[in-house]
């Protein structure tokens, strides 16, 4: 088989097994929070009957143009976990999921609601957090294997996360600010009647609200990618490594998500930029003072 | 046909009461009853909730509230009353601002009885509700559902 019929396997195994690893990762999540505050819980499949309700509730909208940017966020989302995982150039798929995030804050805002406005805002705030980290870990990957590839950062002798641990704590850290969960739910929360509602999602119904669902899973999956990708090297048996590693920071997620309430912007803002500055930053001076 | 069982997205207003039926809804998501279950989750958006459930009567300054909720919520919907308030207008029935139930203003299909309703009885009000759901998610498909409600304003119109 050439190059390109394999590239074609993985893009189309990855649009199909996306959300069907994203849907049952969200459903283990919920399950795992019940199980954390002695509940039973929803069943594993609870995220896809949820999905499939949505998709069979009447369409309901503000503003008709709602579903072109909905629509359009979603395309931006698969499309740059696609990226990701062909190997292609992690800066750009990075600059393709803040384009598809701005398709987010225009579908709130078109609404008009107060609440959604809210939402919309912060969610900028969030972007404005987690940006910085997630460019620094870019140049830390290109540091380290010499190139913005993710198909050449992964084939690496030693695993990235060796030179760079400093930057993984970091990215961690703002991984709870880009999945929107507590403490730094602000623009929208998982948990139902905070001050703004549902913050960015308030105006966001029926298929939308499913169209929103999945981008949601789509991004879970390319973030857990990401992070596997710190793991990842020449040796096969690293992948089954990275899986675990995936796992454990998404159980740690899950685990801070239930022990810690919403903070204020401000804080979330100092916060990354705090460890993005100290752990990321110290991270990348070392590392250009051994690669030079 | 596609069947919609396992996942009722709940709304909750609490009209003109004294807040115990209120208190025992938001009992009903604590570990205790656990009505994520059942995958009820209480959501604050109208547009986003299956079932609209209301506790407490309905006055002259709530009736428009309720009713703006009801029409934000995408179809099929269902509502709940739940407690005796709801029902009829419960023990403010003759106060000179209570229009009475939730019955006054938007149609009710299932009426949860108790003061205050007790978290089992809410939680089996809301799995009756799904039945309903899912009856006019049929409707809705076949596309028969839309006319009804037609033919009910219409008829509400002539009587008023």
């Amino acid at each position: 088989m050439d190059e390109m019929t394999i590239k074609m396997i993985i893009a189309i195994c990855y649009v199909v097994f996306a959300p069907l690893i994203g849907g049952l990762l969200d459903g283990i999540g919920r399950q795992i929070s019940a199980r954390m505050q002695r509940r039973v819980g929803p069943p594993l499949l609870q995220p896809f009957y949820d999905l499939g309700k949505l998709l069979h509730k009447d369409p309901i909208h503000v503003s008709p143009s709602q579903n072109f940017l909905m629509l359009t966020y979603l395309f931006f989302v698969i499309l740059t976990g696609g990226m990701i995982f062909l190997g292609m150039d992690l800066l750009l798929a990075m600059f393709l999921l803040s384009t598809a995030v701005m398709f987010l804050y225009f579908a709130a805002v078109v609404t008009g609601s107060h609440y959604s406005a809210i939402g919309a805002g912060r969610e900028l705030l969030q972007m404005v957090a987690y940006e910085p980290c997630v460019l620094l870990t870019c140049v830390a990957f290109y540091v380290v294997s010499g190139s913005f590839e993710t198909a050449d950062i992964i084939s690496g002798n030693i695993s990235p996360i060796a030179y760079m641990p400093g930057v993984f704590v970091a990215f961690v850290f703002i991984l709870t600010i880009k999945m929107r969960k507590s403490p730094f739910d602000i623009s929208t929360s998982h948990h139902p009647n905070q001050e703004i509602v549902k913050g960015i999602t308030s105006e966001i119904g029926a298929k939308n609200l499913a169209v929103y669902t999945l981008a949601e899973w789509y991004e879970t999956v390319f973030l857990m990618g990401m992070v596997a990708m710190f793991v990842i090297n020449k040796n096969p048996w690293s992948i089954l490594a990275a899986v675990l590693t995936a796992f454990v920071v998404y159980f740690l997620e899950i685990l801070i998500d239930n022990s810690s309430a919403r903070v204020k912007s401000e804080l979330m803002i100092k916060l990354s930029w705090t460890v993005t500055l100290v752990a990321a930053g110290g991270n990348l001076l070392v590392l250009m003072f051994m690669f030079g | 046909m596609y069947k919609i069982t396992r996942s009722p997205w709940v709304m909750h207003y609490d009209g003109s009461s004294c807040n115990g039926c209120d208190i025992e809804v938001l009992a009903c998501l604590t570990p205790v009853y656990d009505a994520e279950r059942f995958g009820i989750i209480n959501t604050g958006d109208p547009m986003q909730a299956d079932i609209l459930l209301i506790t407490g009567s309905i006055n002259t300054q709530n009736a428009p509230v309720v009713k703006q909720i009801y029409s934000q919520m995408s179809d099929p919907k269902v509502v709940v009353a739940v407690g005796v308030c709801a029902c009829t207008g419960g023990v403010f029935k003759d106060c000179y601002n209570i229009l009475g139930g939730a019955d006054q203003v938007i149609p009710v299909d299932v009426y949860v009885p108790g003061c205050a309703a007790r978290p089992q009885a809410i939680i089996d009000g809301i799995v009756k509700g799904i039945g309903v759901f899912q009856e006019r998610l049929e409707k809705l498909e076949n596309g028969t559902l839309k006319q009804e409600e037609k033919e009910d304003t219409e008829e509400k119109k002539e009587e008023d």
